[in-house]
């Protein structure tokens, strides 16, 4: 017997993963970049704080497990939103949500190298 | 083939308006878009601090406008109503067996919006 192969459990898995993350910190970065907006920039949006934070490994670490997650998380759960609107392209539309979740995955590592 | 195949009366685009158990679910789902364009903006905001002081004060003076203001708040909506909707079906996701009994979804619950409030007193206290 051969059992159908399915990619589900690789795209599923950063899905599940960064709808957890982003649930947990997305609202609270919102308020300091709403803060920023509002004229208030929060002591870790400065340009020496945040430059500092980018700079160490662990931080490096943590803005890109939370770009990471929170851009395929998205980028899945469009795929299947832009289904349920009628469109019915997967293929095309599969295609192109990765395409940007890479994208981002790419530009995010070679931002974050080049802060050093 | 039979000679009268039923065919679902539903409209594929609009098909959500129908009930509001499918708004509901489609509110959820649609909390992706703001969660990516804000993603977007980290990315952007990234590239700007790589590019050094000048391009990352620019940056914040773009933000610093209505529509800085705007997006945030969108932002806001979207994403507190993903972390909602997120955490509430955790029993269902994620149903925890302590012996013969399932711990009660309450309690699931409650722990997560107890972990996320830590997390954003920490990171509004490290933060501010």
């Amino acid at each position: 017997m051969t059992v159908a192969k399915s990619n589900k459990p690789i795209v599923w898995g950063p899905f599940a993963a960064g709808g957890t993350i982003t649930a947990f910190v997305t609202p609270v970065l919102v308020l300091l970049t709403l803060f920023a907006a509002m004229g208030f920039v929060p002591s870790l949006l400065t340009y020496e704080n945040l430059h500092a934070f980018a700079a160490n490994w662990l931080g490096k670490l943590v803005i890109f497990g939370i770009i990471l997650l929170s851009l395929w998380h998205a980028a899945h759960r469009l795929r299947v939103t832009l289904h349920d609107f009628g469109i019915r392209a997967d293929t095309w539309v599969a295609i192109a949500v990765y395409f940007i979740a890479s994208l981002g995955t790419i530009a995010t590592l070679f931002y974050l190298l080049r802060i050093s | 083939m039979s000679r009268k195949p039923y065919i679902r009366e539903m409209s594929k685009t609009n098909w959500f308006f129908s009930q509001p158990r499918y708004t509901r679910y489609m509110a959820r789902e649609v909390t992706c878009i703001f969660i990516l364009a804000y993603t977007i903006l980290l990315i952007f905001a990234l590239k700007n601090l790589a590019d050094g002081p000048e391009a990352y004060a620019g940056f914040l003076e773009a933000l610093n406008s209505p529509l800085g203001i705007l997006f945030n708040l969108a932002a806001l909506v979207g994403a507190v109503y993903h972390s909602t909707s997120w955490f509430n079906v955790t029993p269902q996701a994620m149903p925890i067996q302590r012996g013969e009994e399932f711990v009660p979804g309450s309690i699931i619950v409650g722990a997560h919006y107890g972990g996320w409030a830590l997390i954003s007193l920490i990171v509004l206290f490290l933060g501010v």
